[in-house]
């Protein structure tokens, strides 16, 4: 069986940016396992600017982002294997993938860091009654379609879901000559962020409806038509708010869950907040020797975080093959999400190995003004930061300091919350 | 010229068609639509039936019955999943206890096999996600679960290896009678034809009174389902169906031969015949009655909901035999519930008739037999590389979700009635019915089919008809400008 | 006396800002509860701008279509202008992401490029 020290699995920005730090820590044995034609991940079809500001300190499109981490790759000299799908993980690090030159294949990996990025949530699984028809789209699906195919999906459209691939969407379609109608949000506010509202929706003229979801799907074939109705706060509609769209297509934007099948098959512990696995401050999931970043872990909102995660992740592993991740251990402490936060990324830290600055990345449950950030050691506050504005579409973090951590002898939890005063 | 025409390529229409295809006659089935298994038989319970409901002494309950029976040989012969998991009829109340005895009664008279009534108790031990509220269980080892889709096909491809011809796309718009023959009209011209088969479904009434004084009708009685990801797929491993009682029919909950798990169906009569639209209050009833017997049902892990029709018939009896007043017209109309366990029965006893009424004679070379669908997952590692060495497409996985590949996906599209559309796709391979909904392959699934068939993107449709999966290219709208360099 | 009303996309507050103008001078920005809202409706009611991204053909390549943007943001009425000319355009193979594939677009003189290879089948 071929062996690699590290084994990559997804060749996205968050798999890219692992095995480049990987390797700039000295680790040779470095695979990638890509089950697309090309490296980049979903930026190859994000053709819109807005990425790479914090990284870069330039206003870059996804697959010029995607683009710079393939040539850092490319100059390190690390290996990747396209068009080859993981297929399984054992406990013991056995990869095995599978591709149309080499076939079925295994690979004994010293370290797993796990990739594979998100998928968008089905009509399925929100159950919207009515007709079956061609013409619905989850967003991304339309996004391949359009900026890689080629391929109209339609030419008078409604989006339900107002995440930012939705709204990217509704600009993209109106561009390229189609109607878009309306977009439809269930929640009071956005899932996406104002600048997209702002240069997607109102540049063109498009109505943003909050409070609003589709409750019949018309069209025995093709699409022909949706029906609107606002929901009461429970999110159950409102008899009488219906109002009818006639529309060829219907895209959905409707949340992002990251892909874990293979995590789940390995048996590594999930967290249900998330999707995601559950992991400490090292990154590392509850199998020891196996890392993840990216959406897999949780959905980010900028790829500029996931490559700085997946940076961390790629240190951790080599560290680990090095054999010194390991070494130093000290106390396991619990971070518990509550009062707004929803959950928190670690959920774990070992405060032996935590770095001198650890960042815990969260969100909140629901939009809250003039509220604040408050950090708990154990029962006492130790921070406390005001923000003007929260919001669940946009993900929040504290810094703990490693010193701090260390002055509090007796400390088993760290509790993050959201108080108004 | 042809000897028989089938209307309706559904499971009743395929199995006829591959029961006939045993015999010397020019044969044909005529579907409105571009697929088989497009209609009732694509959206049911997939139950195999044990056979103790239907009336004592009627043809419902011995075509279930033999129907049943037939299974096992012919999902061998024909290569489709199909497994025996057993069912439990459930009862919440004491008082309705007579209910299930009365049941079990029935189905003895029917001649099912293995029937036994259970006490709450062992119910729940064989089903510990029964509720708790349980008082009793009428259990039928016999019964089991297939995929109708698969089923169908396999029926369809067998008959044609065997000569018989399908036409797809081909509605029935009226039919002659002539002297000696039928001249079906059709939208895509007349088909000639001495007997004719009448297995269309919920327009088998249409059918009929074209040709029939003695008029029938059928109701589309409209059920929805939920289909739950395969992490649900345990949750119950038998067949549970509720006993009716004065409030309804109740909702079954089972895990499919696919290792989902299907809840359904509602009950409720429509008037069109294409009204496959679910709806909330259909939906919310599943959840309400599926949970009375069934505890934890994790509905948080739905994939997709979707409604079917049964074909009612007014006396809730199977029609099937020669029309009184339209000789060499033959019905398989009302086909409800059991139609889909009934089906094997149906063809035989349809075949039958027709053999003895046209003196048909056993053909030389009739292929009993079938291959599916290779399914590479079911192969060892070394078998594999083998097969990906041969046929690279093997190695390349198009349905991340169902884990189908494209090698998978090249034989649904050139095998006999191969398939022409996602939808078609769909059925034959399981590609797109994961759980992400066909997001991740419906692109590689369109390029595939475009690339195989020879046809342009915009061509391709989620199930014939004028159901195009995208409405031409990008940069043909805003005509053209600017001064490329 | 004109007043423009806008959403300041600074961040997620999304605060309401109110321009006066009179004629092309800006008299009063309420709304705005930082300066980054006051200069953000400042440029947008003066000068909106915004980069364009798009797709162009894609002839002999190893790819149908490859990504595109306007080098620099251009005014927001150049919009439509700009799609129609990126719409007419067929690239040829090879090209490297920076590759101008349009000189000037819309007579904005802002050049469009490539953000994607295409490699040479």
């Amino acid at each position: 069986m071929r062996s690699y020290d590290i084994v990559v699995i997804g060749g996205g920005p968050a798999g890219l940016a692992a095995a480049a730090s990987a390797r700039k820590e000295g680790i040779d044995s470095i695979l990638i396992l890509e089950r697309d034609k090309e490296l980049g991940g979903i930026l190859n079809q994000c053709i819109h600017n807005g990425f790479g500001l914090h990284t870069f300190q330039e206003e870059l499109t996804g697959p010029e982002y995607a683009g710079r981490f393939i040539d850092i790759v490319k100059e390190l000299g690390i290996p990747y294997a396209l068009h080859t799908m993981v297929m399984g993980i054992s406990r013991e690090k056995v990869v095995t993938a599978m591709n149309r030159e080499e076939g079925m294949f295994q690979i004994q990996a010293g370290a797993v860091i796990l990739a594979m990025g998100c998928r968008e949530r089905s009509r399925g699984a929100l159950n919207i009654p009515g007709y079956r028809p061609a013409g619905i789209f989850s967003a991304g699906t339309a996004q391949r379609l359009v900026n890689m195919e080629g391929c109209m999906p339609g030419r008078e459209v409604v989006i339900l879901g107002s995440g930012d691939i939705g709204l990217i969407m509704a600009r993209r379609m109106t561009l390229e000559g189609a109607k878009v109608k309306v977009v439809a949000e269930l929640m009071p506010y956005s899932g996406g962020l104002k600048r997209n509202i702002v240069q997607c929706l109102d540049d063109y003229g498009i109505p943003l409806k909050l409070c609003h979801t589709v409750v019949d799907i018309r069209g025995k074939e093709r699409l022909q038509g949706i029906t609107l109705a606002q929901v009461d706060e429970k999110g159950r509609p409102i008899p009488g708010t219906q109002e009818e769209y006639s529309c060829d297509t219907l895209l959905l934007s409707v949340g992002l869950i990251p892909e874990n099948e293979l995590s789940r098959d390995m048996g590594v512990e999930m967290d249900p907040v998330t999707s995601g696995p559950v992991v400490n401050e090292s990154l590392e999931t509850s199998i020891p020797g196996v890392f993840a970043c990216g959406n897999v872990l949780h959905v980010h909102d900028l790829v500029d975080y996931v490559s700085q995660e997946a940076g961390r992740a790629g240190t951790n592993a080599a560290a680990f093959v090095r054999g010194e991740l390991h070494k130093d251990s000290g106390r396991t402490i619990r971070i518990i999400a509550t009062e707004g936060v929803r959950y928190t990324v670690p959920r774990y830290i070992d405060d032996a190995r935590m770095e001198r600055l650890l960042t815990v990345r969260f969100r909140v449950g629901a939009v809250f003004r003039d509220s604040y950030i408050s950090v708990y050691y154990n029962d006492e506050r130790v921070m406390h930061r005001k923000k003007r504005i929260m919001a669940p579409g946009e993900m929040e973090e504290v810094v703990l300091q490693k010193e701090k951590t260390a002055s509090y002898p007796d400390l088993e939890r760290i509790t993050i919350k959201i108080e108004k005063e | 010229m042809y000897d028989i025409c089938i209307i309706g390529a559904g499971v009743t229409g395929c199995a006829v068609a591959r029961e006939l295809s045993r015999y010397e006659a020019k044969v044909c089935v005529i579907e409105k639509c571009e697929d088989v298994c497009c209609g009732t038989s694509k959206a049911n319970s997939a139950i195999v039936h044990a056979g103790f409901d239907a009336p004592e002494g009627s043809l419902m309950a011995r075509m279930n019955v033999e129907g049943n029976r037939m299974m096992d040989r012919l999902a061998r012969e024909l290569d489709f999943p199909f497994r025996r998991n057993g069912s439990l009829v459930v009862c919440m109340n004491e008082e309705d206890l007579p209910g299930l005895q009365a049941l079990y009664d029935r189905g003895m008279k029917n001649g099912v096999e293995g029937l036994r009534i259970l006490s709450g108790e062992e119910a729940r031990e064989m089903e510990p996600n029964l509720s708790d509220a349980l008082a009793g269980a009428l259990y039928a080892p016999s019964g089991g679960i297939v995929c109708p889709f698969g089923m169908t096909i396999a029926l369809a491809e067998n008959a044609n290896v065997n000569g018989v011809e399908f036409q797809f796309d081909t509605e029935v718009v009226k039919i002659r009678k002539e002297e000696q023959y039928y001249g079906i009209e059709t939208n895509r011209g007349l088909v000639e034809s001495r007997y004719v088969v009448n297995a269309a479904g919920v327009y088998a009434d249409v059918i009929h009174n074209m040709v029939s004084g003695r008029k029938i009708k059928i109701t589309p009685r409209r059920g929805d389902y939920y289909l739950l990801d395969h992490s649900a797929g345990n949750h119950v491993t038998r067949t549970i169906f509720q006993l009716p009682t004065r409030l309804g029919k109740g909702v079954l909950v089972s895990p499919t031969v696919h290792g989902n798990l299907i809840v359904g169906p509602t009950a409720i009569d429509v008037e069109d015949r294409e009204g496959t639209n679910t709806t909330r209050e259909g939906m919310d009833e599943l959840a309400v009655k599926a949970g009375m017997t069934v505890k934890n049902l994790p509905l948080g892990q739905v994939i997709t909901s979707f409604a079917g029709l049964r074909a009612h018939e007014e006396g809730h009896e199977f029609i099937i035999g020669e029309a009184e007043d339209a000789k060499q017209f033959i019905d398989a109309a009302g086909i409800e519930s059991p139609g889909l366990s009934s089906a094997p029965a149906i063809g035989v006893m349809v075949a039958k008739l027709l053999r003895e009424r046209m003196g048909l004679w056993e053909k030389e070379g009739f292929i009993p037999e079938r291959k599916g669908i290779l399914n590479p997952a079911e192969l060892g590692m070394e078998e594999r590389n083998a097969l990906i060495r041969e046929k690279p497409a093997y190695g390349t996985i198009v349905c991340r979700c169902e884990s189908v590949t494209e090698g998978e996906l090249i034989d649904a599209i050139h095998r006999p009635v191969g398939a022409r559309s996602l939808d078609g796709i769909k059925r034959r391979t399981r590609t797109g019915m994961g759980r992400c909904q066909a997001g991740f392959c419906s692109p590689r699934t369109m390029e595939i089919l475009a690339r195989e068939l020879g046809m342009g993107m915009e061509e391709i449709t989620k199930c014939g008809g004028s159901s195009a999966v995208v409405m031409g290219r990008t940069k043909e709208s805003m005509g053209k400008g600017g001064q490329g360099l | 006396m004109e007043k423009k009303e806008l959403v300041c996309i600074g961040c997620p507050m999304g605060c309401p800002v109110t321009v006066t103008m009179e004629g092309n001078e800006i008299t009063d920005i309420t709304g705005n509860t930082c300066p980054r809202g006051r200069t953000y409706a400042e440029k947008e009611v003066t000068n909106p701008t915004r980069i364009v991204t798009s797709t162009v053909r894609v002839a002999g390549g190893d790819r149908p279509f490859i990504s595109v943007k306007t080098k620099e943001d251009i005014p927001k009425e150049k919009i439509f202008d700009c799609m129609q000319e990126i719409n007419g355009i067929t690239v040829k193979a090879p090209v490297k992401i920076g590759d101008v594939v349009l000189e000037n677009a819309a007579g904005t003189g802002v050049p469009v490029i490539a953000t994607k290879a295409a490699a040479v089948v």
